[in-house]
C-alpha cells in the first residue's frame, strides 16, 4: 500500500462468517482524515460486525485493515495499542455502571495511557464539558438520562484521543426526544474535524454530516456515494427502494413530532 | 434452674474460646474459598474449555461429597497418606476452605454472567487488556452482586463448621458437648451453643448487609423493588 499522509483507515476485503451464514462478503473501503462515513443498510446486512471487526471486537477471517499506514490486522499481539485510537460508541451505551460519569472517561487514561490522576481528571472534566455534561460528572449511569449516557460514552471514546470514531447506530436505543442531543454532539464532532464511521438509520443526519454514505445489503456494499447523488440518482435501484422506505418511515415520525 | 444458669455462667469462658475457635475456622475457610473461588469463576467465565472443564471438575468433586466424607477422607486419608501432621483445625479450615471455593466460584460465576457482554466490549474497544477488563470493570460489579449470595454461603459455612467436632477440633459444639456429658446436663450447655451460633449468624449476615448497603451504586440495584 503507497503511503498516503491523508488516509486514516482503510479496510480491504473482509470476510466474516458465524457458523454456515457469511455475514460480511468482501468489505473494503477507505477514509480520509477529517472525512465521515455512514453506512446504512436494513438489519442483518453486516453493518454492526463490520464496525466490530475494524477495531478487531470480532475477529475477521479474512481481510486487511490499516489505521494510518499500519497494518491492524497483521499483529495480533498490538491490538490493545490500535484499539486505543479507534473510539468505539455502542447502540446500548455501555456504561460501565459502577462508575460515575467521570471516572467513565477518567478510566481509559488512568488504566489504559496511565496518565497521571489529577492530569486524567482534568481531561475527563474537559471531556464531559464538550458534549455538555460537566454538572452530571459525579452521577452514575443509572441516574442519567439514554441521551446523556450515550454523550457520556462518546466522551469516553474521546478522552482517549482516537485517530478515528466508530458509532454504531448510536441513537436506535434513545426515544425520539432524546436522539437530538445525541446527533448534535456527533455532528459538532464531525464539523470540528474527527474522522468517523457512523452506521445509524437516521437519514436526515447522514445527509447533512456525511461526506459518503455507503450502503450494505447481505454482507456487501451495494451502492456508495456522496449523499445527494445516492438520494436523488443512486445507481441501483435496490438503494432507491430502500431510501424510499426508510425516509417514508422516518419522514412520517418527523412530522408527528 | 439456678443450678443450670450457674453452670452456664461458669462454663461461659470455656465456649467462648470455642467461640473464637469456631471464628477463625469460619473466616478462615471463607478467606481461602474467596482467593481460591475468584480466578476460579474468571477461569470458568474467560478461560479456555481444557480450564473450564478442570474447574467444573473441582466443583463437581467438592459439590458432591457430603462434608463430613471431605473431611475424613481428607483428615484421615490423604493428608496422613502424604504424611502431613496437620492439626485439626489446621486440616478443618483446608477442607472446608477448598469446598468453599467449589460453591463460591459458582455465586461469582452467576454474577460475571448476569453483567452482559457490552461491558467486557467496551472495555476492551478503549485497549483495556482482558485481565485489566476483568480486574478493573467486571470484578468490582460481579463481586457487589455477589455479597446476598456471599452471605448465603456465611451462613451456611458457619453452622457446618460444627460438623469439624468429628475429627476434634476444639470448636463450640465440641466444648458444649464435653461439659454436657461430663455434668449430665445436655440442654443448658446445648441450648448455650445454639444461642451462640444464632447470635454469630446474626451477627455475620447484619455485617454483610451493612457491606451491601455501603458499596451499592446510586440507581442500580435498588434492594427492595417498588413493585
Amino acid at each position: 500500500m503507497q503511503k498516503d499522509k491523508n488516509l486514516v483507515l482503510r479496510v480491504e476485503d473482509i470476510h466474516k462468517r458465524y457458523g454456515k451464514e457469511e455475514i460480511l462478503k468482501g468489505i473494503s473501503f477507505e477514509i480520509e482524515k477529517g472525512q465521515t462515513k455512514v453506512i446504512i443498510g436494513p438489519s442483518g446486512s453486516g453493518k454492526s460486525t463490520l464496525l466490530r471487526c475494524i477495531n478487531q471486537l470480532t475477529i475477521l477471517d479474512k481481510g486487511k485493515i490499516w489505521l494510518e499506514n499500519e497494518e491492524v490486522t497483521q499483529t495480533k499481539k498490538n491490538i490493545n495499542r490500535f484499539r486505543q485510537k479507534m473510539g468505539m460508541v455502542f447502540q446500548d451505551f455501555n456504561l460501565f455502571d459502577h462508575l460515575t460519569a467521570l471516572k467513565n472517561v477518567e478510566i481509559g487514561l488512568v488504566r489504559v495511557k496511565k496518565i497521571d490522576k489529577k492530569e486524567a481528571k482534568e481531561k475527563a472534566i474537559e471531556e464531559l464539558r464538550q458534549v455538555g455534561l460537566e454538572k452530571q460528572a459525579d452521577l452514575y449511569p443509572a441516574q442519567l438520562s439514554g441521551g446523556q449516557k450515550q454523550r457520556v460514552s462518546i466522551a469516553r471514546a474521546l478522552a482517549m484521543d482516537p485517530k478515528v470514531m466508530l458509532f454504531d447506530e448510536p441513537t436506535s436505543a434513545l426515544d425520539p426526544e432524546l436522539i437530538g442531543e445525541v446527533l448534535e454532539v456527533i455532528k459538532k464532532l464531525a464539523l470540528s474535524g474527527m474522522t468517523m464511521v457512523v452506521v445509524t438509520h437516521e437519514m436526515g443526519f447522514a445527509r447533512s454530516v456525511a461526506n459518503e454514505i455507503i450502503f450494505m445489503e447481505g454482507g456487501r456494499i451495494i451502492d456508495q456515494g456522496i449523499p445527494y447523488k445516492l438520494f436523488t440518482d443512486p445507481d441501483h435501484e435496490r438503494t432507491r427502494q430502500f431510501l424510499c422506505k426508510i425516509t417514508e418511515l422516518y419522514g412520517k415520525s418527523e412530522e408527528e413530532k | 434452674m439456678n443450678e443450670n444458669l450457674a453452670l452456664i455462667y461458669q462454663s461461659l469462658p470455656y465456649l467462648l474460646k470455642g467461640c473464637a475457635i469456631t471464628i477463625g475456622l469460619v473466616g478462615g475457610a471463607l478467606g481461602l474459598g474467596f482467593i481460591i473461588g475468584i480466578p476460579m469463576s474468571v477461569g470458568q467465565v474467560y478461560g479456555n474449555k481444557y480450564l473450564s472443564a478442570l474447574i467444573s471438575l473441582y466443583v463437581w468433586f467438592f459439590r458432591g461429597l457430603p462434608v463430613l466424607v471431605l473431611l475424613f477422607l481428607f483428615y484421615f486419608g490423604l493428608f496422613s497418606f502424604l504424611g502431613l501432621n496437620l492439626p485439626a483445625f489446621t486440616a478443618a479450615i483446608l477442607v472446608l476452605g477448598l469446598r468453599s471455593a467449589a460453591y463460591q466460584s459458582q455465586i461469582f460465576r452467576g454474577s460475571i454472567q448476569s453483567l452482559g457482554e457490552g461491558q467486557m466490549l467496551a472495555a476492551r474497544s478503549l485497549g483495556m487488556k482482558k485481565s485489566e477488563a476483568i480486574l478493573y470493570i467486571i470484578l468490582p460489579q460481579a463481586l457487589r452482586i455477589s455479597i446476598p449470595g456471599w452471605s448465603n454461603e456465611y451462613a451456611i459455612l458457619l453452622k457446618d463448621s460444627a460438623i469439624t467436632y468429628a475429627i476434634g477440633v476444639m470448636e463450640i459444639l465440641t466444648r458444649a458437648n464435653f461439659i454436657a456429658t461430663r455434668t449430665y446436663k445436655p440442654m443448658p450447655m446445648f441450648l448455650t451453643c445454639a444461642v451462640i451460633f444464632i447470635i454469630l449468624t446474626y451477627g455475620g449476615v447484619k455485617i454483610l448487609d451493612l457491606l451491601e448497603n455501603k458499596v451499592s451504586i446510586p440507581g442500580y440495584g435498588e434492594r427492595r423493588s417498588e413493585f
